[in-house]
């Protein structure tokens, strides 16, 4: 019975072993392909396709992007205003909401969730809000209409709401008060002290999703100047794939003298470097704040 | 009267409250609030002269047209038929490794593992695109070499439209398996170890642990994220439709969503009324379907509802 039991827990665990390993790799494969494209030369790609080493090492692609760097570093500009300004706001405003909405005392507090939650049950969808913007407010072309839209989700709103339910212990309201100090005072001497752990999740969700968005820029961004590096990157790609096909159907060799291939693949490790630099450092934070928010549900 | 005073009473007495929320109030005010008077476009054929209320009433003309044209039909099946994929497959993968994982001693292997899956989650759809096509693509892709060197004959794979359905499937869990399998991971972190030495005591194997103890356990978890699924049904994954699909054709019959078909409306063919009266759809109907599930969850288990 013993011996039956130890063995079965050997293979379970060997075959566990073994199967996040696989997982592990298949979630590591594609970003090894093309950290491997970016360093192959642009012929032997187009001959020999994509491989895990590169059959003709260059940094051709490299090269391309940086001898015409103008436009890549405005994107760049522009994706890291966005994303500290749009991150700082949308914190600030988020905590607030977060911290009024789970007072006990405050006895509307119900009515303005369920304000705030109904927009996730109904919309008016995504054309009248495109209308809106451009026809009535007329912020197409301006970094407010990449900013504002994502500066609140009711989904980080309620997360927040009860990370701070969660660390803050109603007590301490009630003696922070009989001391005298405001609602306010409260909110940014106490609350936001203690519930360190949800606002750097919740900042991070934010940040992430200013990073890596590319739909606003390709809703009401006409201005090339003013692209986001992900919508730059998706430009950029597509611009290469046209070159590459016109090349094979008009026969007129400019594939040859632009390398689009590794251009594309150097682009995308350029534009993705930064996450994946900063991903050790802000993964734990995430898991951390996830997992509070998990357990005390 | 006594509750009109009430709210006068509340209003001074928490004034700077009431200040902290007004940001908040006028943000969804105008983002989500203003656009619903613009469902009014659903029911015209609108031009860009007339704007709001100026363009033809045309009635249920958009409507009619979706519906008889089949692409409602088509695009509510590929809507609820990919999430309904997602929901199941994505959960299910997302427990079985969270239960792997943390059965697993070695922590160095741990962590390493569980950040490599977690990464995909941080890239952008774009890079996804990106991804996808180095793997896919028919001249230089990766799966199309592994085929010309065991000598089988490659495959176009952006001309193929049954096998999208699988791809996009594999890339959604791809991206997410990681998110979700660290959320169940942290439900499994709470179990108390007591329950295992019991276990242990009684002579079960690890099999029986995880069957009757783990399993159950995360139950609460997987109730909670599959009703917030259920909830969002009828919205599809814009992104990642948007950005591995794109505007070929081909493909659409198989993975076309209401969310592509109304963002392609909107930017291709700027059909406004057409867009608008697809978009009302889906948000009616996903209400709808919202408030049922609600209905049936509350009379089944208050605990879990929804609101």
């Amino acid at each position: 019975m013993k011996d039956n039991n130890a063995g079965m827990s050997l293979l379970f665990k060997t075959s566990a072993y073994l199967i996040i390993m696989l997982f592990s790799l298949a979630c590591l494969f594609p970003f090894l392909l093309m950290i491997s494209g970016s360093l192959t030369s642009n012929e032997s790609i187009i001959r020999d396709g994509f491989h895990l080493i590169p059959k003709v090492f260059s940094l051709e692609g490299y090269k391309m992007i940086f001898t015409f760097p103008d436009q890549l570093l405005k994107a760049y500009g522009v994706t890291i205003f966005v994303t500290v300004v749009g991150t700082v706001t949308g914190l600030f405003l988020i905590t607030m909401t977060g911290y009024v909405l789970q007072r006990k005392d405050f006895k509307y507090r119900n009515k303005f969730s369920f304000f705030i939650y109904f927009t996730t049950l109904f919309g008016g969808g995504l054309v009248p809000w495109y209308i809106m913007i451009t026809k009535y407010f007329n912020l197409s072309d301006t970094y407010a209409v990449l900013i504002l839209p994502g500066l609140m989700t009711p989904f980080l709103i309620i997360l927040m709401k009860n990370f701070i339910k969660s660390a803050v212990p109603e007590e301490l309201f009630e003696s922070a008060k009989i001391d005298g100090a405001g609602d306010f005072k409260i909110y940014y001497s106490i609350v936001l002290k203690l519930s360190m752990p949800g606002v750097a999740t919740v900042g991070l969700f934010l940040a992430l999703t200013y990073w890596n968005d590319w739909f606003l820029s390709s809703l009401f961004i006409n201005d090339t100047s003013m692209y986001q590096l992900q919508y730059y990157l998706y430009n950029t790609v597509n611009t290469m794939l046209f070159l590459s096909q016109m090349a094979t159907g008009t026969g007129v060799t400019l594939a040859k003298e632009i390398p689009t291939e590794s251009t594309k693949m150097a682009m995308a490790l350029v534009v993705t470097g930064p996450i994946v630099f900063l991903y050790p450092f802000v993964q734990r934070y995430f898991v951390k704040g996830l997992t509070i928010g998990a357990v005390k549900g | 009267m006594l509750k009109k005073r009430g709210f006068f009473y509340e209003l001074n007495k928490n004034k700077v409250m009431f200040l902290m929320l007004l940001p908040t109030v006028i943000f969804f005010l105008i983002n989500s609030y203003f656009p619903m008077v613009g469902i009014y476009y659903a029911f015209t054929s609108y031009d860009f002269a007339g704007g709001l209320f100026g363009s033809p009433f045309v009635g249920l003309d958009n409507f009619k047209f979706l519906y008889q044209s089949g692409a409602l039909w088509k695009l509510t099946i590929n809507t609820i038929g990919y999430n309904v994929v997602f929901i199941i497959l994505g959960n299910v993968l997302a427990i079985a490794i969270a239960i792997l994982i943390s059965e697993i001693r070695g922590k160095l292997f741990k962590k390493f593992s569980q950040s490599i899956m977690f990464l995909p989650y941080f890239m952008s759809f774009v890079l996804l695109s990106v991804l996808a096509y180095n793997m896919f693509n028919f001249e230089s892709g990766f799966f199309n070499q592994v085929l010309k060197s065991l000598g089988i004959a490659p495959v176009d794979i952006y001309n193929t439209p049954w096998v999208w359905p699988i791809l996009i499937t594999v890339f959604y869990i791809w991206k997410n398996l990681g998110y979700s399998m660290i959320i169940y991971l942290a439900a499994i972190m709470g179990i108390s170890d007591e329950y295992y030495e019991a276990a242990k005591i009684d002579g079960a194997n690890i099999m029986q642990r995880i069957w009757h103890i783990t399993v159950p356990m995360l139950k609460p978890t997987f109730v909670i994220l599959l009703l917030f699924a259920l909830g969002s049904i009828m919205k599809g994954q814009f992104d990642l439709f948007y950005q591995l699909v794109g505007n070929n054709g081909l493909l659409f019959d198989v993975t076309d969503i209401i969310d592509t078909y109304v963002y392609r409306s909107l930017k291709v063919n700027f059909d406004i009324g057409m867009a608008t009266a697809a978009g009302l759809y889906q948000s009616l109907f996903g209400f709808v379907l919202i408030m049922s599930v609600n209905y049936i969850i509350k009379k089944i288990n208050e605990d879990y509802a929804l609101f």
